[in-house]
């Protein structure tokens, strides 16, 4: 993107549930100092940090990538795997195929997805077994 | 900006600062910075929590706060004891002989803040029965945490109880009734808030979600324990007055107490101001969406871990458990059963003001500006060293990398960078000397 005035990427691992959360943190902790506003900055809180969980959760790892240009935020989230067999069924509340080590921690509830769709003003999912997952998310700005 | 017109409680004494970094570490929204050898606040940051006051050992942090002299400027004076004034004295069968006590010391009159917050107590149970509040409700009781979601998370001020502070409260009632008995012009009426804490001074003086405050001072509840202190034993043989509240207006005083009092059991309260921070993320996170209503106080225990206090915190808290259940056995009445709903709406109880979110965190108004500084800020942070030390006069690295960028701070004031720099200027000066040899 020739226009991305602000890029961070954060490496999310598989379980790794010592670190989970800091990437949304400091994705929060960065849109604060840009100044966005209030209605943006929770819905790009709860969908990064769902989106985060997510990758903890449910991938083999992956990234998860923030894009800032004047006129939106864009989160990118992109896996190594596993990916999902089945879009319209993952896309559904309350469907979770989160493991009991997730669960135990409170996860896991099926809201994920959904959740980042409907914080989201712009989202794209498209995922491929054996091959990953790949998430787009905008929120605009003006 | 009006950033410099506001008023803050917490001050620099600059004769006893010595320019450490027990502050600068400790302060919840990085206001402070040492520079040229002694500590400055960022009055735009500053949510005067008071914590500075708390770890300075030099005592170079103080509240600019009344004295009981102030209140001579009144022709009536009315003490509004904050109920944490009752945790301070060990054995205290009834309040009534601390009431009695502030009577000697010149008051007219004196109203319980624990009655006001039988009130606000009736007031929130009622609100939290309105359809479709976000979740959790948020309490706007420790002004503190109220100003450091204004500068810290601003995207959940709309979860803010709009009910004003059980002080402000008191303060309303006290004045009409005591106008009324006395057929007094309110003006006449000087109402001072017996304090436990900086940040309700500063409530005082800029008013949270509401134009102006009822209150016209605050007295340092410091002062008025060694005052009274001498005084309880003597009062309590004698005829002394009566509490008035309840027990949960008591029990305000400790950290649970306002979940308890407006009996929300699907409530969570959070003490200590770096774990109220904690707990507000998660909440911007969506992951405490269950839960009904979230009190955080800013400081350890509640209100009884002001730093303002004299009694160790949980010692205090402690005797105030002690006094609530005591004044439940005498009076076992809850704010529900004691405060009728036309009680709530007899005096103003709603914030009627918006609380604005403080952009004090952001690095520039124009977003474009913003981004450039942050990618710059971004290049700094990666070439320091990461020690967090504070040698800079800024509590991390990121905050010198900000201060840079913002122009307060340049990249040498960093010990490490220049001490490397010395380093590599003297290996060039030894290089040049071994040349002319």
């Amino acid at each position: 993107m020739s226009n991305t005035l602000l890029h961070a990427e954060y490496p999310v691992e598989a379980e790794d549930y010592t670190c989970a959360g800091e990437a949304s943190a400091d994705i929060k902790r960065k849109l604060k100092q840009l100044g966005v506003s209030a209605n943006v900055l929770r819905r790009v809180a709860v969908a990064s940090y769902e989106v985060e969980l997510n990758l903890v959760i449910h991938s083999d790892g992956g990234v998860l990538s923030l894009e800032v240009t004047p006129d939106r935020v864009r989160l990118i989230s992109k896996d190594r795997g596993p990916g999902i067999p089945d879009l319209d069924l993952a896309m559904r509340e309350g469907w979770s195929t989160a493991s009991e080590t997730a669960r135990s921690l409170g996860f896991g509830a099926g809201m994920g997805l959904p959740n980042m769709k409907r914080n989201a003003d712009e989202f794209d999912i498209k995922s491929k077994v054996g091959e990953g997952t790949t998430i787009q998310m905008g929120f605009l700005l003006t | 900006m009006d950033a410099k017109k506001r008023f803050h409680s917490v001050r620099l004494n600059k004769e006893l600062c010595k320019g450490c970094t027990n502050c600068l570490m400790h302060c919840p929204t990085e206001a402070i910075r040492v520079r040229n050898g002694r500590a400055h606040i960022l009055d735009e940051r500053c949510i005067d929590c008071g914590e500075c006051i708390r770890i300075c050992d030099y005592h170079a942090k103080v509240a600019a706060i009344d004295t009981l002299e102030d209140i001579k400027h009144f022709k009536y004076r009315i003490a509004l004891p904050a109920p944490t004034l009752y945790g301070q004295f060990r054995n205290i069968q009834d309040v009534g002989v601390i009431l009695t006590a502030l009577r000697e010391l010149g008051f007219d009159d004196v109203f319980e803040v624990a009655r006001g917050a039988d009130i606000v107590s009736r007031a929130i149970s009622e609100k939290m029965r309105e359809p479709d509040l976000p979740r959790p409700m948020i309490s706007s009781a420790c002004p503190a945490v109220v100003r450091l979601i204004q500068v810290r998370f601003p995207d959940l001020i709309p979860n803010i109880v709009d009910i004003r502070q059980p002080m402000e409260v008191a303060a309303e009632i006290a004045r009409a009734e005591f106008c009324k008995a006395h057929s007094c012009e309110p003006e006449d009426v000087g109402i001072f808030f017996i304090t436990p804490c900086p940040a309700k001074m500063t409530a005082i003086h800029s008013p949270l979600g509401q134009e102006k405050s009822a209150v016209d001072g605050a007295i340092s509840m410091l002062e008025i324990y060694g005052l009274i202190r001498p005084m309880l034993s003597r009062i309590q043989r004698e005829e002394h007055m009566h509490g008035t509240s309840t027990s949960y207006g008591i029990g305000w005083a400790t950290s649970s107490g306002e979940a308890k009092s407006i009996f929300q059991e699907n409530a969570l309260n959070v003490d200590g101001i770096q774990n109220v921070s904690r707990v507000l993320e998660e909440i911007e996170n969506n992951k405490l969406s269950d839960l009904a209503f979230f009190e955080g106080n800013a400081c350890t225990g509640g209100c009884v871990g002001g730093p303002l206090t004299f009694e160790n915190n949980y010692v205090a808290k402690n005797t105030i458990r002690k006094l609530v259940a005591s004044t439940l056995a005498r009076n076992p009445v809850t704010p529900q059963q004691s405060v009728p709903v036309s009680m709530i709406n007899k005096y103003p109880i709603r914030l009627d003001v918006p609380i604005e979110a403080n952009p004090a965190m952001s690095l520039d108004e124009n977003i474009s500006v913003a981004m450039e500084k942050m990618t710059r800020m971004n290049e700094i942070i990666a070439d320091l060293p990461g020690y967090d030390c504070g040698s800079c006069g800024s509590p991390t690295c990121r905050a010198f990398a900000e201060d840079i960028v913002l122009g307060y701070a340049k990249e040498m004031e960093c010990i490490h960078k220049l001490r490397d720099k010395l380093q590599s200027m003297a290996e060039q000066m030894v290089e040049v000397a071994q040349i002319r040899r």
